[in-house]
């Protein structure tokens, strides 16, 4: 059978069968901008920062299907446009306050909000009031930067088998919680050892003691920007870099 | 975005007047605006220096340019900005507590009388404490707030602080007309 190809503003990606747009594109190296999306979980769709414009319509790329010959929209100003705003929404809605947060320089909301180039939240700020849990002796949680992606849910359900965290509530006063009478991560089975200890995108679940380890201008982002990392590669092959 | 060319437009030949402030910062973005170094002679063959920390003008009158580090936690400071937005054509927050409040912005989340209390009276080692009463001491306000709250902003300077190199950029390409960018390494919020 000939093979199937969408069309990423104008590049043709081949795709197997049940493939989404988003994992069509990570195998042929193309930037989404995406935040809930993780290659090893089941996509679930709620971040909404993958939007991308499919045979016209706004659809999430990270779980529409690939069909033969669509016409994607990905990297154009009225896509980055709104994938600006809803970084701008998500930075407002929590304390974000990169200068002190252990997370900087490796966080993808942060790189995401460099590659988007968006110099300002814009909204005004909620300052939430959300405190801290350290009761567990090896991770810290800062719910202060929770972006309520719920990969850490889903690390911890399906790869750890320990249903750890949740979320709770509905609308804005939507939260995340840990799972145990007193609602602190002390008394749940969590562990360093889990899948869910790393897979937090921002700066919410940090292992203590290893704060700041790696100095600025050595971090995951300081070295190259967040879509290079994904295309560098590729465009270097080609010789188009 | 028309002010830049609107400002190469506007002052061909003049020297365009330059205000500068630290509100609710640490005086870090206005130690990183010396970082251009040798690059401040440049820069004042291009500009002239209106109210700021460098001139110790007093108030601000009509200029092309205002940048303000720090956020808003004073009655004084909203007074600054104010006078900062009436008096300048092209207003630029620079640095986080310009743009999202930062550091100060940190007690947004605790009662600001509870705070005072504390600093001042109940804090561990204070005796005889009192909370500042004078007349001459702004009122703090109870939050902490971002400069773009208040009133328009039209360009934001992001980091904590920037680099001189980040602010060279940013201000040449707007004194040449162009639209102001800060691409990878220099666009950082740390
Ligand atoms: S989680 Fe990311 S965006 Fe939020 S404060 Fe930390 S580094 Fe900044
Ligand atoms: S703690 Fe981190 S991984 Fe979990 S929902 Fe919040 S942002 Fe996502
Ligand atoms: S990555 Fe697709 S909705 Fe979050």
């Amino acid at each position: 059978m000939r093979a199937q190809y969408i069309l990423v503003d104008g590049l043709p990606i081949p795709f197997e069968e049940g493939q989404t747009i988003m994992q069509a594109a990570m195998v042929a190296e193309v930037f989404i901008p995406h935040l809930c999306h993780h290659p090893e979980f089941k996509p679930q769709g709620s971040c909404k920062l993958c939007t991308v414009k499919a045979n016209g319509r706004y659809v999430s790329a990270c779980t529409m299907p690939a069909k033969d010959g669509m016409e994607v929209e990905n990297n154009s100003p009225d896509l980055n446009d709104k994938r600006r705003t809803m970084l701008q929404m998500l930075f407002v809605e929590g304390n974000h306050f990169c200068p002190s947060c252990e997370q900087s320089g490796n966080c993808r909301l942060q790189a995401l909000a460099y590659e988007l180039e968006m110099l300002t939240p814009h909204f005004n700020q909620f300052y939430p009031d959300r405190p801290l849990d350290a009761s567990h002796p090896e991770v810290l949680l800062d719910f202060n930067r929770c972006i309520l992606c719920e990969l850490c849910v889903r690390a911890s359900r399906d790869v750890d088998g320990k249903n750890v965290f949740a979320l709770s509530g509905r609308g804005i006063g939507k939260h995340l919680i840990v799972n145990a009478e007193s609602g602190r991560l002390a008394d749940t089975a969590f562990s360093l050892a889990d899948k869910a200890a790393h897979v937090c995108p921002v700066g919410v679940i940090l292992e203590k003691r290893r704060g700041f380890a790696i100095p600025i201008g050595r971090r995951r982002y300081d070295l190259e920007p967040i879509g290079m990392q994904v295309e560098g590669q590729a465009r270097r092959r080609s010789g188009e870099l | 975005m028309s002010s830049s060319s609107e400002m190469s437009a506007l002052a061909p030949n003049r020297k365009l007047r330059f205000a500068t402030t630290s509100l609710a910062g640490c005086f870090g973005c206005h130690m990183s605006l010396l970082d251009i170094d040798e690059r401040l002679f440049d820069l004042l063959e291009r500009v002239e220096f209106d109210r700021s920390p460098l001139t110790d003008i007093k108030h601000c009158g009509p200029c092309d340019i205002g940048l303000i580090e720090g956020g808003i936690c004073n009655a004084e400071n909203i007074h600054v900005l104010r006078e900062f937005r009436s008096n300048c054509k092209v207003l630029i927050a620079i640095g986080a507590c310009a743009i999202n409040g930062g550091l100060p912005a940190q007690r947004n989340h605790l009662d600001l009388g509870q705070c005072l209390q504390e600093v001042y009276l109940t804090g561990p080692g204070i005796v005889g404490g009192q909370v500042p009463n004078d007349l001459e001491l702004p009122l703090p306000l109870d939050k902490v707030h971002p400069l773009h709250e208040i009133v328009r902003i039209d360009y934001f300077i992001p980091g904590c602080p920037p680099s001189g190199d980040a602010i060279w950029k940013f201000l040449t390409d707007l004194l040449d007309g162009r639209t102001p960018r800060l691409g990878h390494p220099l666009l950082h919020f740390d």
